[in-house]
């Protein structure tokens, strides 16, 4: 090839925090975490202690007494369109370093972009699901900057006209931390694309550029200044997180940089209109390092008020360290950085028609917050709600289920009680289960209706979870029916009677515990099948009877 | 009002024959097809020629950067498949020269930089691909000033193009190189591009046929930036249908340029008739405005005679001829060197060392860049990035970069204006015929003001043809002049027509460098 693409060349030690997907962490964040990102990671690192954790927790409560927090939240989704932004390369996480890269990506001489559409469509699907107006006349532009890994030495993207702006989103904060609900302000939503990233040899001695990622879709989502705690930030990106899985625009994936999320904290004391310096927090690898980091960020900064050093707060980046649980300065701003943004002329305006935007509008699937309405208006409890909400997949699960009459609650408890489990221990997500929801459907009304037990219920459905199949042929493969017929019942019991005088004989004499023994040998004899409740009435009249 | 036709002086001064008639231009390229398709000549025979006429010349003028090496196979290939009766396209055997911020897969690109010594591209730019697709060879890439920032081919980091019917001076620029190389046939045709002036200014300095097409017409896919908004691929050729057939061939939308023109193309080279055909007045009713602004003060007076000298052989074609004014013509200078120096300061940004190009030996990464930069780019290229940088800082972005796109609109404004009540406008390509070697190479200022005629064509995004008119006097020699006719968007058709009309019935003018006149001598 004519270019080169590996360059030893020398850079300063640093962490942007894009690429320091070291591995890390990692908590899992209550029940926020959904079942993609929970079984596609290991987690490496111990979760803090209790005791830690509880003292954080009481002291940042101690520090709201006399501290507000005002807290802002900047969002890069990167979206998962089939090409690049600009470019037809495809991008695949984990490919080798510059195997996704052609001219334009790239930055060579003479290269030029041109928009994948995808991009608009991806844009306006969450401008709307996020109450966004949407500007119908938007443009790009460059902002400029070296680094070496942004090849064009600016990045695209949109400076003073977002594709939308001026949304909220609705969030019900979960029930362990008080539960409520919550609406937060969206600022602006617009489209820009990904740097590449730096390998940092072992030996620190030069550093590689691999510009795969370079050019993929990003959507950049600014929230209002809107949260006040830890996990009213958690639980603002674990929606957002939602939202765009719902939409399907992301993976969402938090661990491989797909949702990277940069935290604004400062604080100041109740009462007092404007606000603290603001504190940037990077390098926030989950949900709970979110909440963490941020009640350490308001502790520490309470810390400095308190000793009469509010000054000492400074303007500046600070990194959020999993292993000692704290952040440190990663560099002091000097000033603003003056990026030149100008209009990029390689690309035409982006012009939308009310006609286009109506026709997103109309195909958006239902969204968490009108899913959750939804749920708790059909009778689930909150937790039930939020359970079931919170994977898009389960969701879907949960509402294929119940299409056909299953029982609201039952289905409920199938999926958050033994498939929930199972998914867990198997590490599998619940499009991976060979169970579909018709067939879980068909084994609530087969419980319900008698044909079999709630005890071979539960073990048909470890069958259909890992092989398969359908509840009707189980049964039948298996002669599972339950036996609800007395006159069966009977003869079953009375040959068990029959076959065991000795216990017999000890039962009447007055060892009525026995009774249990003698249902025990009914059920096997039945292989189970046998009603317990018929066998019960059966077996006390007859063992009864001729005493 | 206007003066009557020059005398043809050029020849007593150039020739100790005295020639008894015109030589008027003749498509190159028709001349070639039909040669090789009868089969009267082969394609090496062509190719021999001009390969010849380069090397012969090459030592003076220094047109090329890079010559191909794979001329001669290239004929040949296309002569096999004459003899086979397969089908070759319509630049079959023609060599086609093109300027080195154009990207060519086989052929290094270096747009006259040093940070691109050896830059070989993965790719070939659009139009180089359409045209090899119609059978044209490409013969080499031609000298420019570093990255088109540069009107007169001196601000090369490589070496100086002269100028064939001068050699002591510029053939202009920044296409200087493609400009020159079709003055002395080194080659059938070239490409160019054109920023602000670009193509025009040098084919008005070298006596060719220079055409700025329409923004958007041609894909600028593989052209090196300079200023995206104003940048365009142009054509030169020793006559206007070659320019014409040339832009035919590369022009249409583009998926790999976002800017590029879905617009239908129509065929433009059927106009290209014989002269035999035309009728008295074949102009007749065509609504020609003179720019007024642009024959005052400051324009050399051999030029304007020459220009005055085109505007009656138009009335005499049966054009209507009067004069019109563009206010705002003044104002496009400043506001293009503010834009286009914008927008260089970004482009320019990726050439940083750190993934091709010359890169410093740094152990630190802001050295890295600053050495990379500061060895690789030459003193114009830094000027422009500092004073775009410097319009777009915060603080300076609205009193320049905003206020020039302000005038940008004022000036597409007046342009669309005066379009409506002409068919074309005309004004002089330059201010003067070509200056001597050296002589505006540090005075930037005098430099940019050479621009004044072009630029605003470029603001307004309109298609410009140029072609000689006659001639200035320079001393002992005399050098050609060029007038530009601007058009309406994506109105090229009609600019070939007219120019074509014009250039096969201008009587007693010979636009053959002597360096070269013995070859062509009846
Ligand atoms: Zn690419």
């Amino acid at each position: 090839m004519a270019f080169t693409l590996f360059r030893g060349i020398q850079t300063r030690p640093l962490l942007p925090y894009s690429s320091a997907f070291t591995a890390r962490k990692h908590v899992i964040f209550c029940s926020m975490q959904s079942t993609q990102t929970e079984t596609s990671m290991k987690t490496k690192q111990q979760a803090p202690s209790n005791f830690t954790e509880t003292a954080r927790a009481k002291a940042v409560e101690k520090v709201l007494k006399d501290y507000e927090a005002i807290i802002g939240i900047e969002t890069h989704v990167q979206l998962s369109t089939t090409t690049k932004a600009f470019c037809s390369c495809a991008y695949n996480y984990g490919s080798q370093p510059n195997s996704c890269v052609c001219p334009v990506c790239m930055g060579l001489p003479g290269a030029l972009p041109v928009l994948n559409s995808k991009v608009i469509e991806y844009a306006v699907m969450l401008g709307l699901a996020l109450n966004c107006k949407l500007s119908l006349s938007s443009k790009f532009d460059r902002k400029q900057y070296f680094y070496p890994d942004l090849p064009k030495g600016y990045q695209i993207s949109q400076f003073d006209i977002p594709i939308a702006s001026n949304g909220f989103i609705d969030v019900d904060l979960p029930l362990e931390f008080g539960g409520g609900h919550r609406r937060f302000g969206i600022t602006r939503v617009h489209m820009e694309e990904d740097a590449g990233k730096l390998l940092h040899t072992g030996s620190g001695s030069f550093s590689q550029v691999d510009l795969n990622r370079a050019g993929v879709p990003l959507l950049e989502i600014v929230s209002e200044p809107d949260m006040r705690t830890g996990i009213e930030a958690a639980e603002y990106a674990a929606e957002l997180q939602r939202v765009v899985r719902y939409l399907g625009v992301s993976n969402g994936n938090m661990q491989e940089g797909s949702l990277r999320c940069d935290v604004n904290v400062s604080i100041r004391p109740i009462g007092q209109l404007e606000f603290g310096t603001k504190v940037e927090i990077k390098n926030l690898n989950s949900f709970s390092a979110m909440s963490r980091a941020i009640d350490f960020e308001i502790a520490r900064q309470a810390e400095l008020y308190n000793q009469g050093q509010a000054d000492e707060v400074v303007q500046e980046t600070r990194l959020w360290e999993e292993g000692a649980q704290k952040t440190v300065t990663m560099r002091k701003k000097e000033g603003l950085a003056d990026y030149r943004y100008f209009p990029e002329p390689d690309l035409p305006e982006v012009v939308l028609t009310e006609e286009y935007v109506n026709g997103i509008r109309e195909s958006l699937p239902e969204l968490p917050e009108m899913k959750r309405r939804r749920y708790e208006e059909m009778g689930l409890t909150m937790q039930d709600v939020l359970f079931l909400a919170n994977d898009v997949n389960v969701a879907e699960f949960f509402d294929a289920t119940i299409a056909k009459v299953a029982d609201i609650k039952l289905a409920a408890n199938w999926i958050m009680g033994d498939i929930a489990a199972y998914m867990k221990n198997e590490k599998l997500s619940i499009n991976e289960i060979k169970l579909s929801p018709q067939e879980l459907s068909e084994l609530i009304a087969s419980i319900k209706s008698g044909t079999i037990s709630g005890k071979i219920g539960k073990e048909i459905l470890l069958e259909l979870m890992a092989k398969g199949g359908t509840v009707k042929g189980l049964i039948e493969e298996k002669d599972l029916v339950q036996i609800v017929d007395p006159v069966e019942i009977e003869k079953i019991v009375d040959k068990v009677i029959a076959n065991n005088p000795k216990q017999l004989e000890q039962y009447r004499g007055g060892k009525t515990k026995l009774q249990g023994f003698f249902a025990g040998q009914v059920m096997k004899e039945s292989k189970g099948k046998a009603n317990p409740g018929l066998v019960n009435k059966i077996l006390i009249e007859k063992l009864n009877a001729k005493s | 009002m206007l003066s009557s036709i020059q005398n043809p002086r050029i020849f007593l001064h150039h020739c100790h024959r005295h020639y008894t008639t015109t030589i008027t231009a003749t498509s190159q390229i028709q001349t070639i097809q039909k040669s090789i398709l009868s089969r009267e000549k082969t394609t090496r025979q062509f190719a021999e020629q001009f390969l010849n006429r380069l090397h012969q010349t090459e030592p003076q003028i220094k047109s090329f950067l890079h010559i191909s090496q794979t001329v001669l196979h290239e004929a040949d290939e296309i002569d096999r498949k004459i003899e086979r009766n397969e089908h070759v396209g319509p630049l079959a055997g023609v060599l086609v020269a093109v300027k080195d911020n154009i990207c060519t897969s086989d052929m290094p690109s270096t747009a006259g930089s040093k940070l691109l010594e050896d830059y070989r591209p993965a790719y070939d730019a659009t139009a180089v691909k359409k045209m090899k697709e119609h059978g044209a060879i490409v013969v080499g890439k031609t000298n420019l000033d570093e990255f088109g920032m540069g009107s007169s081919t001196e601000g090369s980091a490589y070496q100086v193009t002269a100028n064939p019917w001068n050699l002591e001076c510029v053939p202009g620029g920044s296409s200087g190189g493609s400009a020159a190389a079709v003055a002395a046939r080194q080659c059938v045709v070239s490409l160019g591009s054109d920023t602000g002036g670009s193509v025009r200014q040098p084919a008005s300095f070298c006596g060719v046929v220079g055409l700025k097409p329409t923004y958007g017409r041609v894909s600028r896919y593989g052209l090196v930036a300079y200023a995206s908004s104003l940048d365009v691929i142009g054509c030169f050729g020793s006559s206007v249908a070659d320019a014409g057939i040339l832009l035919q061939s590369i022009c249409g939308h583009d998926k790999l340029d976002a800017t590029s023109s879905k617009r239908e193309v129509n065929d433009f080279t059927s106009q290209f008739v014989s002269k035999d055909y035309f009728e008295s007045q074949p102009l007749k009713g065509l609504r020609v405005g003179v720019i007024s602004e642009t024959l005052g003060d400051g324009v050399d007076q051999e030029v304007v005679s020459s220009i005055r000298g085109a505007i009656s052989h138009l009335e005499g074609l049966g054009c209507t001829v009067t004069e019109v004014s563009l206010p705002s013509f003044s104002l496009g200078l400043p506001a293009y060197y503010v834009l286009a120096s914008s927008e260089s300061s970004s482009n320019l940004s990726r050439y940083d060392g750190v993934r091709y190009g010359n890169q410093a030996v740094s152990d630190e990464l802001s050295s890295l860049y600053g050495g990379s930069r500061a060895n690789g780019f030459g003193p114009e290229v830094k000027r422009r990035i500092l004073m775009g940088t410097y319009a777009l800082s915060a603080g300076y972005y609205d009193a320049y970069y905003k206020r020039a796109q302000q005038v940008r609109t004022i000036v597409k404004k007046s342009f669309k204006e005066a379009l409506d009540s002409h068919d074309i406008l005309i004004s002089p390509a330059a201010p003067s015929a070509a200056y001597k070697i050296g002589e505006k190479k540090n005075d930037p200022l005098a430099m940019y003001a050479g621009d004044i005629m072009t630029v605003n064509v470029n603001l307004a995004g309109l298609p410009a043809l140029v072609l000689p008119c006659g001639f200035a006097k320079n001393g002992t020699a005399s050098l050609p002049v060029g007038f530009q006719m601007i058009g309406a968007a994506f109105d090229e058709e009609k600019l070939l027509r007219v120019g074509h009309i014009f250039e096969q019935t201008l009587q007693g003018y010979s636009f053959i460098p002597p360096l070269i006149a013995d070859e062509f001598k009846c």
